[in-house]
């Protein structure tokens, strides 16, 4: 045994992450979260000024989708980079927890092949641009009536395995996945958002509010938006049914608001913009329809639960501090419980920041 | 009946949690340490920037007021028997009056004394110059942060759990560290030969200068405002250093127990139900001392207060501790044991695992085939399946055969192959 064995690279440490003013809101920390609300502002709404850097990826997008890059093709290759590289980063830091690695991997994986490339190619072969990845109600109009029957009752193959493959995910696997992983299938290992979060979000965990005021406001919020969702998809599908009905008019308005207001607003320039303020979830924790759906049968049908060993919690709340849900953990695991809560994504971090060996992620 | 709690760490918490679970008493907390209750594993992990000190509070602040445990942050200067003018003796036997160090008085029915421990020193010259520190008290922290400012070096001296601590949180503020450890291997009177061997060049390959079975002499403080200038060890070497934490251990708080009139010795003398000598006042956690000794663990003082409240409350009868467990991290190496690991440990009374890359060992040891305890260093083990095992008089085979069911590793961890 020499001295070089016995080194465990400090992978996991958080040395000085309390004084960097990157990771806790900092004048930088601002800043970055300005930049980035306001390239979500601009891909969304003013996309003139991004004109020239889309062009630049003009050689690439010909390459994938045969047309030239808009700002969608912009903003889907800066996202997949930011996964990457962060990605990387992520695999670094966590390198001695496989769990870690596989996680992030297959996240990288999932964002490069469903969410770039197979759509880019779907739109190469003037086929429909679908996300294999995003399912109802996180992508509310892939169960939309048009959308639906448009897609099964296409005498193409490939349309009709799409609009198999929404309903088949939609409604069989993420109540089955769910019951027996938790909602961490979706949330840590599958999502965009997710892989998103879980990369480039990483550095940023801590800030997540702890609060038991916080937790409140997100039931309300979390809820409310999946009751909006719910109600768009009825006007819709009323609208669909019955044409003639006074609501029909009001159901495609009811979905632009919803689009504009949580597809837009909250998913993106809230969601990723305020990143290095509240942390990486701030939109799956706050307003995810898909995480509401999720964490109910997370919570009330699953298996999945992080368990608690024993006594041996020193209450020192490194858990609850890196949680970036924003579950105060150390409250179970210092009374010795397992945790068992709608939004906990199974990212797997407060295991891993324990020091005493006391948290551990069990599918039961 | 109004119970006063002396001290807000982990034991006298938890009894006030459990007291106000299980009655509708007045209770009031007394600490001078700090205003709300933290948790002190925690406090290395704010010196390393790691959480802040907000984070180490396990409670928010509105948790008190909401579950009416009224919180004093004073010092108790005094705590007499009362002397109410309305009976006939003038005395009421068990009712006492605390006095604060700011004045305030305050009257209680049962006192719980939960002062915990302070730094045990050796009177070693220097050990009062500025830059020599324990690491144990809240004010320690904030000692900290004054003297690792612009310091290179420094000294930690003792070879335990407290000592690795500073020594990774002085060696994560940039200092370069030197260890003095009394005996031949770090930790090396809890761990056997093998366990002791790989944490002792663990925590060298840190960078930390380990030097085995060597004391400290004295401190030398330097010309200039006398701060501590460097060390003198046992074998007469001279090490440089402008941070000295003195980790020798503690010993229990009871200066204000003797002044009350308490029978001590090294702690405050119990009995199996947490009784001192006087009436309605109890010990507990670090400052408690059984006929059989002190309890000075983090688990212990948390299953104190929850006994304590019992005793108490329901008339409950003898504490009785479960089977032994603790845990610690050595830098990156987590340990965790339960039961009886004699530190004389080999072949003969134990079988022995371990692997490199990453660090991993277990330790069954048994007597006569019956095991007795189970302790991993780089694995998580279940504390119930290995209890169970413990308590059940498990043979050797049997663990050795279902030590997979015991392990409490992330899932994909490398299975353990015994």
């Amino acid at each position: 045994m020499n001295y070089i064995e016995l080194t465990v690279p400090d992978s996991m440490r958080n040395h000085g992450t309390m004084w960097s003013r990157w990771k806790s809101r900092g004048v930088p920390a601002y800043l970055l979260a300005l930049l980035l609300t306001g390239f979500y502002v601009l891909v969304y709404w003013f996309p003139e000024p991004l004109a020239p850097l889309a062009s630049l990826l003009d050689p690439l997008a010909q390459l994938l989708r045969g047309s030239a890059a808009d700002r969608w093709f912009l903003y889907g290759t800066v996202y997949t980079i930011a996964v990457f590289v962060m990605g990387a980063r992520m695999l670094l830091r966590y390198r001695t927890q496989r769990y870690h690695v596989y996680r992030t991997l297959t996240l990288m994986t999932v964002q490069l092949m469903m969410s770039y490339l197979i759509p880019a190619l779907l739109a190469r072969m003037g086929s429909k641009e679908f996300y294999f990845s995003y399912f109802w109600p996180l992508k509310p109009e892939y169960l939309f009536p048009s959308n639906i029957s448009a897609l099964v009752q296409s005498d193409n193959g490939l349309l009709m395995f799409m609009g198999f493959w929404t309903i088949t995910m939609t409604v069989v696997a993420t109540p089955v996945l769910t019951y027996f992983y938790g909602k961490r299938w979706y949330c840590s290992w599958v999502c965009g958002c997710g892989a998103l979060a879980e990369t480039a979000g990483d550095p940023f965990r801590q800030n997540s509010d702890k609060t038991l005021s916080a937790w409140k406001i997100e039931r309300w919020m979390v809820h409310s938006v999946l009751a909006s969702v719910v109600s768009v998809t009825g006007l819709i599908w009323w609208a669909n049914v019955d044409p003639a009905s006074p609501i029909a008019p009001y159901a495609q308005d009811a979905n632009k608001v919803y689009g504009f207001l949580i597809g837009s607003v909250f998913s993106g320039v809230i969601g990723v913009g305020f990143y290095p303020l509240m942390g990486a979830r701030v939109w799956c924790r706050f307003g995810c329809p898909m995480a509401a759906v999720l964490g109910l049968i997370q919570k009330y049908a699953s298996r999945f639960r992080i368990t608690t060993n024993g006594s041996q919690c020193i209450s020192c709340g490194n858990c609850s501090t890196y949680c970036e849900m924003g579950i105060d953990v150390r409250a179970y695991a210092q009374r010795g419980e397992d945790i068992k809560r709608a939004s906990c994504v199974g990212c797997g971090v407060c295991a891993t920041v324990c020091p005493r060996g006391v948290l551990k992620l069990e599918n039961h | 009946m109004r119970i006063v709690i002396i001290g807000n760490g982990v034991a006298g918490i938890t009894a006030a949690r459990y007291l106000r679970k299980l009655s509708d008493h007045e209770i009031i907390v007394v600490s001078e340490e700090a205003p709300y209750h933290f948790s002190r594993p925690a406090m290395m992990y704010v010196s390393m920037g790691h959480m802040t000190y907000d984070n180490t509070k396990p409670y928010e602040d509105w948790f008190w007021k909401k579950n009416r445990i009224e919180l004093v942050h004073d010092a108790v200067s005094a705590i007499a028997p009362s002397f109410s003018s309305g009976d006939e003796e003038g005395f009421s036997p068990g009712k006492y009056v605390v006095a604060m160090l700011r004045g305030e008085t305050i009257d209680a029915d049962t006192i719980i004394f939960a002062t915990g421990s302070e730094p045990a020193w050796f009177g070693w010259t220097g050990e009062h110059l500025p830059g020599v520190q324990a690491y144990v008290h809240k004010s320690d922290l904030e000692a900290l942060e004054r003297n690792v400012q612009g310091a290179r070096n420094a000294v930690v001296v003792g070879g335990g759990l407290i000592g690795v601590e500073a020594a990774e949180v002085l060696h994560a503020r940039g200092l370069h560290v030197t260890m003095l450890v009394r005996e031949s291997g770090f930790y090396r009177r809890v761990f056997p030969a093998e366990e002791s061997d790989i944490i002792t060049k663990h925590i060298a390959a840190q960078g930390i200068d380990l030097r085995l079975s060597t004391e400290l002499d004295r401190i030398v403080g330097g010309e200039n405002g006398g701060r501590v200038d460097h060390v003198i060890t046992s074998s007469g070497e001279r090490i440089q250093a402008d941070v000295v934490i003195l980790a020798t251990g503690v010993k229990p708080t009871i200066d204000l127990a003797k002044q009350s009139g308490l029978n001590t010795d090294r702690g405050i003398l119990i009995n199996d139900r947490f009784e001192t000598s006087l009436p309605n006042v109890f010990a507990i956690g670090d400052c408690a001392q059984f006929e059989h000794g002190v309890e000075q663990l983090w688990y212990t003082a948390r299953a104190h207060g929850e006994h304590v409240a019992r005793v108490i409350i329901e008339g409950a009868g003898p504490y009785v501790r479960g089977t032994y467990f603790n845990s610690a991290k050595f830098f990156e190496l987590e340990w965790q044991v339960y039961g009886e690991i004699p530190a004389d440990s080999d072949s003969t009374t134990s079988e022995y695992w371990s692997e490199l890359q990453p660090i991993r060992c277990l330790r069954i040891a048994h007597r006569n085939g019956v095991v007795i305890g189970i302790h991993g260093i780089g694995v998580r083990l279940r504390q119930d399946v290995c209890t169970t095992w413990i308590d059940a008089g498990a043979t050797i085979e049997v663990v050795r055969k279902n030590i997979q069911s015991a392990v409490f590793d992330p899932e994909f961890t490398r299975k353990v192959t015994v």
